[in-house]
């Protein structure tokens, strides 16, 4: 938590907002500490709204559009699947949702009033997104909404967020080509979780020759595109040994894995997603590939996925993420023990969960940076919020509403665990529409 | 043979006159903009469900893959909503502007041929009828003509909508892939998304529905309707008496699928995407209960129980987010068991033979009204 706090808050009067906003009780010591450090931005409060000052803001100063605020209470929805094919992924970002919403109920909730929320099944079918999220807005004048997991259901939720003008906080990594201002992206764009993945493998690795793989829509397609384009024009000597797509659900992987057998590639770069990745991993270790000799780089597998593969078919695997549940930081310390505590000894925490904790604390940031719920209002004061409590450590909303965060390479151990070999020095920005990788 | 002397009897009649009330009067007057949105998107489903009413009701011929009907005129409507959306002004963010968003992150340079047409909103509509009727010709002439019907044909039409949906999905440049085609935006420069255009749609597509309500009433009441549930009580005996089966049967499958294509397209006006998921063998399936549970003779229980279904999964989904679907499980194993007939066989049973009385009561005699018609062999 080295952040050049203090020139910051000279330059930017809007961050001695967010700071003089935190000065209440029951506040944890990071933001105390925070708050000493803010002292000498004492110059900007005299920027300050006044309504700044008060405990509780009054309901008509921070609703002016008609959400569902009450003196006590604020609404937001859940909107994920918990039935149909997606739910075993998106049950993890259901809970890790619900956590934050409780903690931040317990620390005081948002301007005072406390978070309810109201949860609908988005049951794997994008229509039914769609439908549900409309209702959420118009119905419960949902303050904010955490939701959606698949790009489908988020491109079949877009409009109607849009259109009723309200706020998405998107958990999963996607393939980029999106900005909204009705969305913030807490899970990384594609050239985040791939440009410095693919840099490590090359200097560490000295890998010269990329196999990709993918399933048959349109993340891995994007995905492998930007990463061919990197490894062509960016990287020495490069290039890609052969690429490869499978459809949904599809579990005969025997004859790509003899190609990767005769062509030997240096990596085998895997954007293979749901259950495919268990038929995929098992074939890989029966034809005799070993992962330890082997390089395999993979976007796609968290913890929940190797669940079901089973960690003894993937140790040794590499994959790109920003977040491991074995991340050793004070954050991620308490994050693991109370997430565990509210969901049971041994669930796990993989990347987009802990994603999807971010949204409701990020929103509780902007709104009480902007000192109000409107939705134009949190679009607006959404850039430059950061958030020092995230597990994964530091993180701060970009101008194009997507998070700068750290890529990380872990490996795969045998108890389903990644272990942490690499991670970038600095923040990734992060560049939904990335020039030269079009 | 045939005493039945006008279009609708008195007591459908009373079923129309009541539909009538209940789309046009008390819904809108009662919902609300959202609600009445979610009402317009039900009765799509009507469409096919009327078009099951005639085809397996009363034609006896099962199928599982109405989906793909109701995907054809779908994506029709989307291609042509899709293309006006992606102007080269709205797409100008795009490596190649003027083609629609997902064609662009596929990497295709150019509009592919068969999309062309769908700049004029008069093929559109000319595909959205013909399409489907095209198609479900090729299926039914290739399944009756060898005489394949019963478990087999609703097999193969399952298949069917298995490999449509594949199809849509692993041609993603072309297609949208699973996302679908989505953001639609306007239709002719008229904004499809507002309140007003919501209304405006809602009872367009009510006239339309009242439209193929009459349509699948003419032919239930013709010859054609009369030779339909002979030979599905009776199939060698109609073909021993002259008459070409296969023919029949592909009229009235065909017929099945313009109505369903009828309905997707008025879904995507009303929802505003269309998608693979309403392609594949669940929604198929699931147009399927709409109809058994309204009761598959009946083109009102149609309507009914298309409405009664939807109404019960989105309200048990948005009152129990978790166990919404075994709620939804035990009200289709119950209306099986205590109701075999559907709504319509409720209504039969036990509300038609009142209202009967009613009349009887008042003096008011008019022979043919008492009389079971529509289907000799019930």
């Amino acid at each position: 938590m080295s952040h050049p706090r203090l020139t910051n808050a000279y330059l930017e009067p809007l961050d001695g907002v967010l700071m003089s906003d935190e000065i209440k009780p029951g506040l944890k010591s990071p933001f105390r500490r925070k708050l000493l450090q803010g002292m000498v931005a004492l110059p900007a409060i005299s920027l300050l709204p006044r309504g700044a000052f008060a405990d509780v803001p009054a309901t008509s100063a921070v609703n002016t559009t008609g959400l569902a605020v009450t003196d006590t209470e604020v609404t937001v929805g859940i909107l994920h699947s918990v039935t149909g094919t997606m739910a075993i992924s998106e049950t993890g970002s259901v809970e890790a949702e619900k956590l934050a919403i409780e903690q931040i109920n317990a620390e005081g909730g948002v301007l005072g009033r406390k978070i309810k929320f109201v949860q609908e099944d988005g049951a794997s079918d994008w229509p039914t997104f769609a439908e549900k999220a409309k209702k959420l807005l118009v119905n419960d004048k949902c303050a904010a909404v955490m939701g959606c997991w698949t790009s489908a259901s988020r491109k079949a939720v877009l409009p109607v967020f849009e259109q009723y003008n309200g706020m998405l906080y998107y958990p999963t990594f996607y393939e980029g080509l999106e900005q909204s201002k009705n969305v913030i992206y807490t899970g990384q764009e594609a050239t985040q979780q791939i440009i410095a993945g693919l840099d490590w493998v090359n200097k560490t690795k000295g890998a010269k020759t990329f196999y990709l793989l993918g399933s048959d829509y349109i993340w891995p397609r994007t995905s492998n595109k930007i990463a061919r384009k990197h490894i062509e024009n960016h990287l020495q000597g490069c290039k890609v040994a052969g690429e490869e797509y499978f459809p949904l659900g599809s579990t005969q992987f025997n004859s790509v894995i003899n190609k990767i057998k005769l062509t030997k590639p240096d990596v085998i770069y895997a954007i293979i997603v749901g259950g495919s990745n268990v038929a995929f991993y098992k074939q890989l270790k029966a034809a005799g590939i070993d992962l330890s000799k082997q390089t395999l780089l993979t976007i796609s597998v968290t913890e929940d996925e190797i669940d079901g593969i089973g960690g003894e078919n993937i140790a040794g695997a590499y994959a790109c993420m920003k977040y491991f549940q074995s991340l050793d930081n004070p954050n991620n310390k308490t994050f693991v023990p109370a997430f565990k505590k509210m969901w049971g000894e041994k669930t796990v925490i993989g990347d987009v969960t802990q994603a999807a904790y971010l949204g409701p604390w990020l929103w509780k940031l902007t709104a009480e940076k902007a000192q109000s719920f409107d939705i134009d209002k949190i679009a607006a004061a959404s850039p430059g919020v950061e958030f020092k409590g995230a597990p994964e450590g530091y993180v701060r909303i970009h101008e194009n509403h997507h998070l700068w965060s750290k890529t990380r390479v872990g490996r795969a151990k045998a108890d389903g665990q990644y272990e942490l070999i690499y991670e970038t020095a600095d923040l990734v920005e992060p560049d939904p529409f990335p020039k030269g990788y079009q | 043979m045939i005493t039945n002397s006008r279009f609708f009897n008195r007591s459908e009649l009373v079923g129309l006159i009541s539909l009538v009330l209940l789309l046009v009067v008390i819904l809108p007057l009662t919902l609300d903009i959202f609600r009445l949105n979610l009402v317009a998107k039900y009765l799509t489903y009507a469409f096919v469900a009327i078009g099951l009413v005639l085809c397996w009701g009363y034609g006896g011929i099962l199928s599982l893959g109405q989906g793909v009907f109701f995907g054809l005129g779908g994506y029709a409507m989307a291609m042509f909503l899709k293309l006006e959306a992606s102007s080269a002004a709205n797409t100008k963010i795009q490596s190649t502007p003027g083609i629609p968003d997902f064609m662009d992150w596929n990497q295709l340079t150019q509009l592919p041929f068969f999309w062309k047409p769908f700049h004029s909103l008069p093929f559109t509509f000319l595909a959205i009828v013909l399409a489907p009727a095209f198609f479900s010709f090729i299926i039914g002439a290739a399944m009756f003509k060898r005489r394949v019907g019963g478990v087999y044909f609703a097999i193969i039409t399952q298949a069917i909508a298995a490999i449509l949906t594949i199809l849509i999905v692993g041609q993603q440049g072309y297609t949208g892939g699973i996302n679908g085609i989505t953001d639609l935006r306007t239709l002719l420069d008229w904004d499809i998304r507002t309140d007003h255009a919501k209304y405006v749609l809602y009872f367009v597509e009510v006239a339309f529905l009242f439209g193929a309500v009459v349509v699948a009433q003419f032919i239930r009441l013709t010859k054609l309707g009369r030779i339909l549930v002979a030979m599905r009580e009776q199939e060698d005996r109609v073909r021993f008496s002259g008459y070409s089966v296969a023919n029949f049967k592909i009229f009235a499958f065909c017929a099945a699928a313009v109505f369903a294509a009828i309905g997707g397209a008025m879904f995507t006006l009303n929802v505003g995407f269309m998608s693979p998921s309403f392609v594949g063998i669940v929604p198929s399936i699931e147009m399927v209960i709409y109809t058994a549970v309204g009761g598959r003779l009946s083109i009102f229980g149609a309507v009914y129980g298309t409405l009664l279904v939807n109404f019960a999964k989105t309200s048990l989904s948005e009152t129990f987010p978790q166990l919404w679907l075994f709620g939804l499980g035990a009200l289709f194993i119950a209306v099986v068991l205590a109701f075999p007939s559907g709504l319509a066989g409720i209504w039969a049973d036990n509300i038609q033979p009142r209202i009967d009385r009613l009349f009887a009561s008042r003096g008011e005699k008019s022979g043919n009204g008492l009389i079971a018609d529509g289907a000799p062999a019930e």
